[in-house]
């Protein structure tokens, strides 16, 4: 599936924005992975055409940077803390349970293609330890307990 | 609201204010005053008395950091000076710049501003880590309202001075918060940091001239400009001016954001976050994030600034405190901040892209109990390879040795205990103790 006119249109305006094609490639990553949820093989060859780089150019940005997905993600991308104040607060035994209910591991989707489970450096949500941030809004949820995932996996927050 | 400058017009659901709710409170005068009635070099006086230094773990003086940025016309070559907001917050630990970008964004559309006109920048950049889109909405929100209103654009207040501002979403890993690796990766590379010299100051984005500093430190600028440099000053206890937006969390009651005065001790500020929590009695905390060495409870008094820390032995970095009771292990928050390090190097040079890797693995089976006494010889020689005064290429490594260090140090009977009795006595001693 090739990308939609309108996000070409953007990656071809991203190129006139911030100095030229070099700096459009993350951001024309961003664009793609906010339309499909992660960026294919295809998209990217196709968005390195569209501002004039190289395939390997682009996909040095594109495995350097690591909220940039090169592999198909579930519905909701569950980005699970494991700094250290989410660690002392319980982190780990989170972290089990999720792993448990949904059967997968870090960097794994469920077979539903609902979940997608990464970790993540600390999210800045210390104060709502342990934390994560979900979804393609990123919302921050915490404080997070084994015994009550709903927060995390509760359905109002895609 | 004096008191505390920065934090004091936050909402408490952090929901930010229109540009007209924010002039209602006095917003954009600053900005008005400085553009209409002080020359850049006096904003940078007023900076420079006020004793602002940079929030973002250095703690260098902000108007010095100015001071090298050349005036138009004196740098070599056409283009713009840069001025960047560096809101890639991502140390363990810290969540100060989280509120400062969500709450309050206007505040830091005039620092920025005010610091641009210092600075002889043209052009702002904010980056802003991928987790915090509300942050990226709110302050792309503030740009637009600041823009509509004639504070961004073409002879800003007739000053005669033309400022572009806007945002630029990053997408993960902690190195881009270096701020030569930032400009690195604002040019759409890989964030591996450059080499010093040249500075940012001389050749930083696109080779031009270039300033980054930390949201927080951009925060404080309208308030030096709106009241004074030695009200500023006041609202410190010690000789670097301001007050800190300190966070305080790990095993405390309440953890949350304070904005208390530069000087402000650990034991006050524990005690505002509620107190220890666990079995209440404080282990050792850590006073500026993950990278910085810890402390005990004999340095519970020391005033909280740059200066007081470093010489207690530690790094006052972002002003974040990680706080440790007597049943949370050292060893475990240890393991997991090389963990959080050797995965955020960027791979550029040996000794932190495979020296990190190790510490991190043998941080791992001390702590599953599988370690031996000799791991303690190669954790000792890492820190003494990449610690402060060691061979990396930037100073990741470095701040990832300064848990390490002080830990092996003063933790150094846990240590043992984990290898000789095959397990976490942390643990185990709060497990029979519950039992």
């Amino acid at each position: 599936m090739s990308l939609a006119p309108d996000l070409c249109a953007a990656i071809e305006e991203a190129k006139h924005h911030h100095g030229g094609p070099r700096p459009a490639m993350l951001e024309s990553l961003r664009m793609i992975q906010q339309r499909h949820g992660w960026v294919s093989d295809a998209h990217l060859e196709e968005a390195a055409a569209l501002l004039g780089v190289t395939t390997a150019e682009m996909e040095d940005v594109a495995t350097f940077y690591s909220l940039i997905f090169r592999r198909p993600v579930g519905e909701k991308v569950i980005l699970l803390c494991d700094g250290a104040s989410c660690w002392l607060n319980g982190g780990d035994a989170v972290r089990d349970a999720v792993m448990e209910k949904l059967g997968i591991g870090f960097g794994e989707t469920t077979a539903d293609g609902r979940y997608t489970l990464v970790n993540i450096c600390c999210v800045g949500g210390c104060d709502h330890a342990p934390a994560a941030v979900i979804g393609r809004d990123r919302r921050l949820v915490g404080p997070l307990s084994p015994d009550d995932l709903d927060r995390l996996l509760g359905e109002d927050a895609r | 609201m004096t008191d505390r400058p920065l934090t004091g017009r936050a909402r408490p659901d952090r929901t930010p204010h229109t540009l007209e709710e924010w002039r209602a409170l006095g917003g954009y005068e600053a900005v008005e005053r400085g553009l209409r009635e002080l020359t850049p070099e006096r904003v940078l006086d007023m900076v420079d008395e006020a004793r602002l230094n940079g929030r973002g773990g250095a703690g260098f003086p902000a108007a010095k950091k100015w001071r090298f940025m050349p005036k138009p016309g004196e740098a070599p070559g056409d283009g713009p000076n840069y001025f960047i907001v560096n809101g890639d917050e991502m140390e363990p630990g810290a969540f100060k710049d989280r509120i400062l970008l969500e709450a309050t964004p206007h505040q830091l559309v005039e620092g920025a501003i005010l610091a641009a006109y210092a600075t002889h920048s043209t052009e702002i950049i904010v980056l802003i880590r991928d987790a915090y889109r509300d942050a990226i909405r709110n302050v792309s929100r503030a740009i637009e309202e600041a823009e509509a209103a004639g504070y961004l654009g073409r002879n800003v207040l007739g000053s005669g001075f033309d400022i572009r501002m806007w945002v630029h979403p990053s997408a993960g890993r902690y190195i881009v918060g270096e701020e030569t690796a930032l400009i690195e990766a604002l040019e759409g590379k890989r964030a591996v940091p450059r080499k010093r010299p040249p500075f940012p100051a001389q050749s930083g984005l696109w080779g031009r001239p270039t300033t980054v500093n930390n949201v927080e430190t951009v925060s404080c600028v309208s308030h030096i400009v709106a009241n004074g440099s030695n009200w500023f000053q006041s609202l410190s206890r010690t000789q670097e001016g301001g007050t800190k937006v300190f966070a305080v969390s790990g095993r405390v009651n309440k953890p949350q954001v304070i904005e208390a005065p530069m000087g402000a001790t650990a034991a006050e500020l524990i005690e505002m976050a509620g107190g220890v929590s666990g079995n209440g009695v404080l282990r050792c905390f850590q006073p500026g994030g993950g990278a910085s060495g810890f402390l005990e409870a004999d340095a519970l008094e020391v005033p909280l600034d740059f200066g007081h820390v470093r010489a207690a032995g530690s790094m006052f970095g972002t002003g974040t405190l990680i706080v440790l009771d007597q049943t949370a292990c050292p060893v475990g928050v240890i393991a997991r901040h090389m963990a959080f390090y050797a995965r955020e190097s960027c791979g550029w040079c040996t000794p932190c892209r495979d020296g990190l890797p190790w510490a991190a693995r043998i941080m791992a089976d001390i702590e599953a109990g599988s370690g031996h006494l000799s791991d303690l010889d190669i954790l000792r020689m890492t820190v003494e390879v990449g610690g402060p005064r060691g061979r990396a290429f930037c100073d990741l490594m470095g701040g990832a040795m300064s848990p390490l260090g002080t830990g092996l140090a003063r933790f150094g009977d846990l240590f043992e205990q984990h290898i000789s009795d095959k397990c976490c006595p942390v643990a185990r001693d709060h497990r029979r103790a519950a039992a």
